[in-house]
Protein backbone atom coordinates (compact mmCIF):
# COMPACT_ATOMS: atom_id res chain seq x y z
CA UNK A 1 0.00 0.00 0.00
CA UNK A 2 2.54 1.99 1.07
CA UNK A 3 4.67 1.62 -1.94
CA UNK A 4 1.87 2.21 -4.65
CA UNK A 5 1.36 5.38 -2.80
CA UNK A 6 4.71 6.69 -2.88
CA UNK A 7 4.56 5.70 -6.35
CA UNK A 8 1.36 7.40 -7.26
CA UNK A 9 2.32 10.85 -5.55
CA UNK A 10 5.44 10.72 -7.65
CA UNK A 11 3.57 10.54 -11.27
CA UNK A 12 2.09 13.64 -13.20
CA UNK A 13 -1.50 12.07 -13.09
CA UNK A 14 -1.78 12.59 -9.40
CA UNK A 15 -1.03 16.62 -9.41
CA UNK A 16 -3.58 16.61 -12.12
CA UNK A 17 -5.98 14.49 -11.18
CA UNK A 18 -5.78 15.93 -7.91
CA UNK A 19 -6.34 19.17 -8.94
CA UNK A 20 -9.30 18.54 -11.30
CA UNK A 21 -11.08 16.45 -8.04
CA UNK A 22 -10.44 19.02 -5.57
CA UNK A 23 -11.92 21.83 -8.28
CA UNK A 24 -15.12 19.71 -8.94
CA UNK A 25 -15.65 19.63 -5.08
CA UNK A 26 -15.29 23.18 -4.57
CA UNK A 27 -17.79 24.05 -7.58
CA UNK A 28 -20.19 21.61 -6.25
CA UNK A 29 -19.72 22.97 -2.74
CA UNK A 30 -20.16 26.83 -4.49
CA UNK A 31 -23.06 25.61 -6.76
CA UNK A 32 -24.76 23.59 -3.46
CA UNK A 33 -24.07 26.86 -1.12
CA UNK A 34 -26.18 29.04 -4.09
CA UNK A 35 -23.03 30.39 -5.58
CA UNK A 36 -21.89 32.88 -2.79
CA UNK A 37 -18.50 34.06 -3.97
CA UNK A 38 -17.17 33.58 -0.17
CA UNK A 39 -17.28 29.66 -1.03
CA UNK A 40 -15.16 30.61 -4.41
CA UNK A 41 -14.01 26.84 -5.97
CA UNK A 42 -10.13 28.26 -6.00
CA UNK A 43 -10.38 28.64 -2.58
CA UNK A 44 -11.72 25.34 -1.69
CA UNK A 45 -9.77 23.74 -4.15
CA UNK A 46 -6.47 25.27 -2.89
CA UNK A 47 -7.28 24.17 0.63
CA UNK A 48 -7.92 20.82 -0.08
CA UNK A 49 -4.86 20.35 -2.29
CA UNK A 50 -2.96 21.81 0.46
CA UNK A 51 -4.02 19.66 3.08
CA UNK A 52 -3.89 16.96 1.22
CA UNK A 53 -0.10 17.49 0.37
CA UNK A 54 0.24 18.26 3.66
CA UNK A 55 -0.98 14.79 4.99
CA UNK A 56 0.67 12.65 2.47
CA UNK A 57 3.99 14.39 2.44
CA UNK A 58 4.13 15.54 -0.98
CA UNK A 59 6.06 18.53 -1.91
CA UNK A 60 4.57 20.92 -3.67
CA UNK A 61 7.13 20.25 -6.94
CA UNK A 62 6.09 16.90 -7.24
CA UNK A 63 2.46 17.98 -7.22
CA UNK A 64 3.53 21.05 -9.50
CA UNK A 65 4.96 17.84 -11.90
CA UNK A 66 1.64 17.41 -12.98
CA UNK A 67 -0.45 20.35 -11.98
CA UNK A 68 1.36 21.99 -14.63
CA UNK A 69 -0.85 21.14 -17.36
CA UNK A 70 -3.80 22.79 -16.16
CA UNK A 71 -1.08 25.71 -15.54
CA UNK A 72 -0.26 26.00 -18.76
CA UNK A 73 -3.99 26.74 -20.12
CA UNK A 74 -3.15 30.09 -18.52
CA UNK A 75 -0.96 31.20 -21.54
CA UNK A 76 -3.61 30.10 -24.08
CA UNK A 77 -6.71 31.85 -21.89
CA UNK A 78 -5.02 34.97 -21.83
CA UNK A 79 -4.69 35.02 -25.55
CA UNK A 80 -8.85 34.25 -25.58
CA UNK A 81 -9.43 37.46 -23.99
CA UNK A 82 -9.22 38.87 -27.44
CA UNK A 83 -12.17 37.31 -27.92
CA UNK A 84 -14.89 39.09 -25.04
CA UNK A 85 -12.78 41.96 -25.64
CA UNK A 86 -13.91 41.86 -29.59
CA UNK A 87 -17.40 41.36 -29.29
CA UNK A 88 -17.00 44.26 -26.71
CA UNK A 89 -15.39 46.13 -29.81
CA UNK A 90 -19.23 48.38 -30.00
CA UNK A 91 -18.87 49.25 -26.77
CA UNK A 92 -14.99 50.26 -26.31
CA UNK A 93 -15.36 52.52 -30.11
CA UNK A 94 -18.14 54.52 -28.05
CA UNK A 95 -16.98 54.74 -24.93
CA UNK A 96 -13.22 54.76 -25.51
CA UNK A 97 -12.45 58.01 -23.55
CA UNK A 98 -13.48 57.92 -20.24
CA UNK A 99 -12.99 53.55 -20.28
CA UNK A 100 -9.47 54.44 -20.95
CA UNK A 101 -9.39 57.47 -18.43
CA UNK A 102 -10.81 55.11 -15.45
CA UNK A 103 -8.49 52.32 -16.83
CA UNK A 104 -5.34 54.04 -16.39
CA UNK A 105 -6.26 55.79 -13.30
CA UNK A 106 -7.69 52.36 -11.48
CA UNK A 107 -4.48 50.32 -12.72
CA UNK A 108 -2.43 53.09 -11.14
CA UNK A 109 -4.58 53.23 -7.91
CA UNK A 110 -4.60 49.25 -7.40
CA UNK A 111 -0.64 48.89 -7.56
CA UNK A 112 -0.42 52.10 -5.40
CA UNK A 113 -2.89 51.48 -3.00
CA UNK A 114 -1.47 48.10 -2.29
CA UNK A 115 2.10 49.14 -2.37
CA UNK A 116 1.07 52.34 0.21
CA UNK A 117 -0.70 50.55 3.04
CA UNK A 118 1.79 47.64 2.78
CA UNK A 119 5.20 49.56 3.37
CA UNK A 120 3.00 51.96 5.91
CA UNK A 121 2.21 48.56 8.11
CA UNK A 122 5.99 47.61 7.33
CA UNK A 123 5.37 44.76 5.03
CA UNK A 124 9.43 43.74 3.64
CA UNK A 125 10.41 44.54 0.41
CA UNK A 126 9.18 41.51 -1.56
CA UNK A 127 5.49 41.35 -0.06
CA UNK A 128 5.68 44.69 -1.16
CA UNK A 129 6.35 44.10 -4.93
CA UNK A 130 4.52 40.86 -4.72
CA UNK A 131 1.79 42.97 -4.04
CA UNK A 132 2.02 45.39 -6.43
CA UNK A 133 -0.15 43.57 -9.40
CA UNK A 134 -2.96 42.33 -7.05
CA UNK A 135 -5.80 43.49 -9.31
CA UNK A 136 -4.44 42.37 -12.43
CA UNK A 137 -6.01 38.81 -14.01
CA UNK A 138 -3.42 35.86 -12.54
CA UNK A 139 -1.14 34.69 -15.42
CA UNK A 140 -0.25 38.50 -16.37
CA UNK A 141 0.72 39.71 -12.93
CA UNK A 142 2.56 36.62 -12.22
CA UNK A 143 4.71 37.84 -14.97
CA UNK A 144 4.51 41.17 -13.95
CA UNK A 145 5.88 39.74 -9.88
CA UNK A 146 8.57 38.16 -11.69
CA UNK A 147 9.36 41.04 -13.37
CA UNK A 148 9.85 43.60 -10.84
CA UNK A 149 11.29 41.11 -8.54
CA UNK A 150 8.15 39.58 -6.60
CA UNK A 151 7.08 36.17 -5.59
CA UNK A 152 5.46 34.78 -8.65
CA UNK A 153 3.74 32.22 -6.81
CA UNK A 154 3.08 34.66 -3.53
CA UNK A 155 1.37 37.10 -5.78
CA UNK A 156 -1.41 34.00 -7.54
CA UNK A 157 -2.19 33.71 -3.99
CA UNK A 158 -2.73 37.19 -3.60
CA UNK A 159 -4.91 38.05 -7.27
CA UNK A 160 -6.72 35.03 -6.59
CA UNK A 161 -7.67 36.87 -2.73
CA UNK A 162 -8.28 40.12 -3.98
CA UNK A 163 -10.47 38.87 -6.78
CA UNK A 164 -12.68 37.05 -3.77
CA UNK A 165 -12.33 40.24 -1.95
CA UNK A 166 -14.14 42.14 -5.07
CA UNK A 167 -16.70 39.59 -5.93
CA UNK A 168 -17.90 39.80 -2.35
CA UNK A 169 -17.90 42.78 -1.06
CA UNK A 170 -18.13 44.69 -4.81
CA UNK A 171 -21.93 44.74 -5.21
CA UNK A 172 -22.54 46.36 -1.73
CA UNK A 173 -20.20 48.82 -2.20
CA UNK A 174 -21.72 49.98 -5.00
CA UNK A 175 -25.00 50.32 -3.72
CA UNK A 176 -23.49 52.30 -0.56
CA UNK A 177 -22.45 54.84 -3.44
CA UNK A 178 -25.23 54.27 -5.45
CA UNK A 179 -23.87 53.27 -8.45
CA UNK A 180 -26.54 52.14 -10.60
CA UNK A 181 -25.06 52.24 -14.39
CA UNK A 182 -24.00 48.96 -15.15
CA UNK A 183 -20.90 50.10 -17.30
CA UNK A 184 -19.56 51.59 -14.75
CA UNK A 185 -20.00 48.88 -11.83
CA UNK A 186 -18.08 46.50 -14.75
CA UNK A 187 -15.18 48.61 -15.05
CA UNK A 188 -14.68 49.12 -11.55
CA UNK A 189 -14.88 45.70 -10.76
CA UNK A 190 -12.38 44.08 -13.92
CA UNK A 191 -10.23 46.69 -12.99
CA UNK A 192 -9.82 45.92 -9.07
CA UNK A 193 -10.94 42.04 -9.14
CA UNK A 194 -10.12 40.79 -12.94
CA UNK A 195 -11.69 37.70 -13.92
CA UNK A 196 -13.03 36.33 -10.49
CA UNK A 197 -14.52 39.69 -10.22
CA UNK A 198 -16.13 39.13 -13.61
CA UNK A 199 -17.35 36.15 -13.21
CA UNK A 200 -19.59 38.05 -10.43
CA UNK A 201 -20.32 40.42 -12.65
CA UNK A 202 -22.09 38.01 -15.33
CA UNK A 203 -23.93 36.75 -12.34
CA UNK A 204 -25.29 40.38 -11.54
CA UNK A 205 -26.33 41.07 -15.07
CA UNK A 206 -24.74 40.40 -18.76
CA UNK A 207 -23.82 44.29 -19.34
CA UNK A 208 -21.96 44.37 -16.07
CA UNK A 209 -20.24 40.77 -17.27
CA UNK A 210 -19.30 42.79 -20.57
CA UNK A 211 -17.64 45.66 -19.45
CA UNK A 212 -16.01 43.67 -16.50
CA UNK A 213 -14.14 41.30 -18.89
CA UNK A 214 -13.49 44.30 -21.26
CA UNK A 215 -11.51 46.46 -18.23
CA UNK A 216 -9.74 43.13 -17.11
CA UNK A 217 -8.03 42.60 -20.34
CA UNK A 218 -7.58 45.91 -21.19
CA UNK A 219 -6.32 45.91 -17.65
CA UNK A 220 -3.85 43.38 -17.83
CA UNK A 221 -2.09 44.88 -20.78
CA UNK A 222 -1.74 48.56 -19.13
CA UNK A 223 -0.57 47.04 -16.17
CA UNK A 224 2.02 45.19 -18.45
CA UNK A 225 3.19 48.40 -19.69
CA UNK A 226 3.02 50.57 -16.92
CA UNK A 227 3.34 48.84 -14.05
CA UNK A 228 7.02 47.62 -13.89
CA UNK A 229 8.26 51.25 -15.13
CA UNK A 230 6.26 52.44 -12.32
CA UNK A 231 8.14 50.03 -9.80
CA UNK A 232 11.90 51.13 -11.37
CA UNK A 233 11.09 54.53 -10.76
CA UNK A 234 9.53 54.16 -7.10
CA UNK A 235 12.23 51.69 -5.95
CA UNK B 1 -12.44 19.46 -35.34
CA UNK B 2 -13.41 22.84 -34.79
CA UNK B 3 -12.30 22.93 -31.10
CA UNK B 4 -8.92 21.32 -32.33
CA UNK B 5 -8.48 24.35 -34.64
CA UNK B 6 -9.44 27.08 -31.77
CA UNK B 7 -6.69 25.52 -29.58
CA UNK B 8 -4.48 25.98 -32.50
CA UNK B 9 -5.37 29.41 -33.44
CA UNK B 10 -4.57 30.64 -29.19
CA UNK B 11 -1.33 28.50 -29.43
CA UNK B 12 0.22 30.42 -32.23
CA UNK B 13 -0.61 33.62 -31.16
CA UNK B 14 0.86 32.68 -28.07
CA UNK B 15 3.79 31.54 -29.76
CA UNK B 16 3.84 34.73 -31.98
CA UNK B 17 3.47 36.68 -28.96
CA UNK B 18 6.55 35.16 -26.96
CA UNK B 19 8.83 35.30 -29.83
CA UNK B 20 8.02 39.01 -30.20
CA UNK B 21 8.75 40.18 -26.65
CA UNK B 22 11.89 37.94 -26.69
CA UNK B 23 13.20 39.40 -29.92
CA UNK B 24 12.35 43.15 -29.13
CA UNK B 25 12.67 42.91 -25.74
CA UNK B 26 9.22 44.37 -24.52
CA UNK B 27 8.23 44.73 -21.13
CA UNK B 28 5.13 42.09 -21.46
CA UNK B 29 4.29 38.61 -21.10
CA UNK B 30 4.10 36.79 -24.00
CA UNK B 31 0.52 36.18 -23.71
CA UNK B 32 -0.10 39.38 -22.99
CA UNK B 33 1.44 40.69 -26.66
CA UNK B 34 -0.24 37.65 -28.46
CA UNK B 35 -3.64 39.01 -26.79
CA UNK B 36 -2.88 41.92 -28.52
CA UNK B 37 -1.92 40.85 -31.70
CA UNK B 38 -5.04 38.15 -31.64
CA UNK B 39 -7.77 41.45 -30.61
CA UNK B 40 -6.14 43.06 -33.40
CA UNK B 41 -6.43 40.17 -36.23
CA UNK B 42 -10.00 40.26 -35.66
CA UNK B 43 -10.69 43.88 -35.94
CA UNK B 44 -9.10 43.44 -39.38
CA UNK B 45 -10.59 40.63 -40.18
CA UNK B 46 -13.92 41.96 -39.40
CA UNK B 47 -15.00 38.72 -37.96
CA UNK B 48 -14.81 35.90 -35.27
CA UNK B 49 -14.53 32.27 -36.80
CA UNK B 50 -16.83 29.77 -34.84
CA UNK B 51 -14.16 27.58 -33.93
CA UNK B 52 -12.44 30.52 -32.21
CA UNK B 53 -14.97 31.59 -29.94
CA UNK B 54 -15.74 28.29 -28.83
CA UNK B 55 -11.98 27.33 -28.07
CA UNK B 56 -12.08 31.13 -26.11
CA UNK B 57 -15.43 30.29 -24.56
CA UNK B 58 -14.68 26.69 -23.18
CA UNK B 59 -11.24 27.89 -21.73
CA UNK B 60 -12.66 31.14 -20.52
CA UNK B 61 -15.48 29.29 -18.53
CA UNK B 62 -13.10 27.01 -16.69
CA UNK B 63 -10.48 30.34 -16.09
CA UNK B 64 -10.58 29.97 -12.43
CA UNK B 65 -9.57 26.06 -12.30
CA UNK B 66 -6.61 27.31 -13.85
CA UNK B 67 -5.38 29.37 -11.12
CA UNK B 68 -5.55 26.24 -8.93
CA UNK B 69 -1.88 25.13 -9.59
CA UNK B 70 -0.06 28.52 -8.75
CA UNK B 71 -2.77 29.27 -5.38
CA UNK B 72 -1.35 25.92 -4.04
CA UNK B 73 2.03 27.77 -4.19
CA UNK B 74 1.06 30.00 -1.20
CA UNK B 75 2.17 27.03 0.95
CA UNK B 76 5.75 27.57 0.05
CA UNK B 77 5.25 31.16 1.66
CA UNK B 78 3.36 30.56 4.87
CA UNK B 79 6.08 32.08 6.50
CA UNK B 80 6.20 35.05 4.50
CA UNK B 81 2.60 35.59 5.27
CA UNK B 82 2.92 34.79 8.99
CA UNK B 83 5.29 37.52 9.36
CA UNK B 84 3.65 40.06 7.19
CA UNK B 85 -0.09 38.85 7.46
CA UNK B 86 -1.59 42.52 8.66
CA UNK B 87 0.12 44.18 6.00
CA UNK B 88 -1.09 41.97 3.35
CA UNK B 89 -4.75 41.50 4.65
CA UNK B 90 -5.06 45.15 5.02
CA UNK B 91 -3.57 45.86 1.58
CA UNK B 92 -5.65 43.74 -0.05
CA UNK B 93 -9.13 44.45 1.33
CA UNK B 94 -8.39 48.25 1.91
CA UNK B 95 -6.55 48.98 -1.84
CA UNK B 96 -9.55 46.57 -3.15
CA UNK B 97 -12.20 48.45 -1.95
CA UNK B 98 -10.69 52.10 -2.50
CA UNK B 99 -9.80 51.20 -5.89
CA UNK B 100 -13.32 49.93 -6.76
CA UNK B 101 -14.52 52.98 -5.68
CA UNK B 102 -12.50 55.35 -6.53
CA UNK B 103 -12.79 53.89 -10.03
CA UNK B 104 -16.15 53.66 -10.28
CA UNK B 105 -16.92 56.99 -8.93
CA UNK B 106 -14.46 58.66 -11.76
CA UNK B 107 -16.23 56.84 -14.78
CA UNK B 108 -19.21 58.03 -13.30
CA UNK B 109 -18.35 61.41 -13.61
CA UNK B 110 -16.52 61.11 -17.23
CA UNK B 111 -19.55 59.34 -18.29
CA UNK B 112 -21.67 62.07 -16.89
CA UNK B 113 -19.75 64.66 -18.50
CA UNK B 114 -19.33 62.74 -21.93
CA UNK B 115 -23.16 62.61 -22.14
Amino acid sequence: MEQIWVYLAASPLFGLTATLVAYSLGHWLYVRCGSTPLLHPVLTAVSVLILLLWLGDISYASYFDGAQFVHFLLGPATVALAVPLYLQLERLRKLWLPILISLIFGVLLGALSALGIARWLGAGLETQLSLAPKSVTTPVAMGIAETIGGLPSLTAVLVVTTGIIGAVLGNGLFRLLRIKDDSVKGIAMGVAAHGIGTARAFQLSQQMGAFSGLAMALSALASALILPSLIGWLF
Amino acid sequence: MAFLHGITLLLLFQLIGELLVHLGQLPLPGPVAGMALLFITLILRRGLPESLSGAATSLLGHLSLLFVPAGVGVMLHFDKLAGDWLAIAAALLLGTLITLALTALLMQLLLRWQR
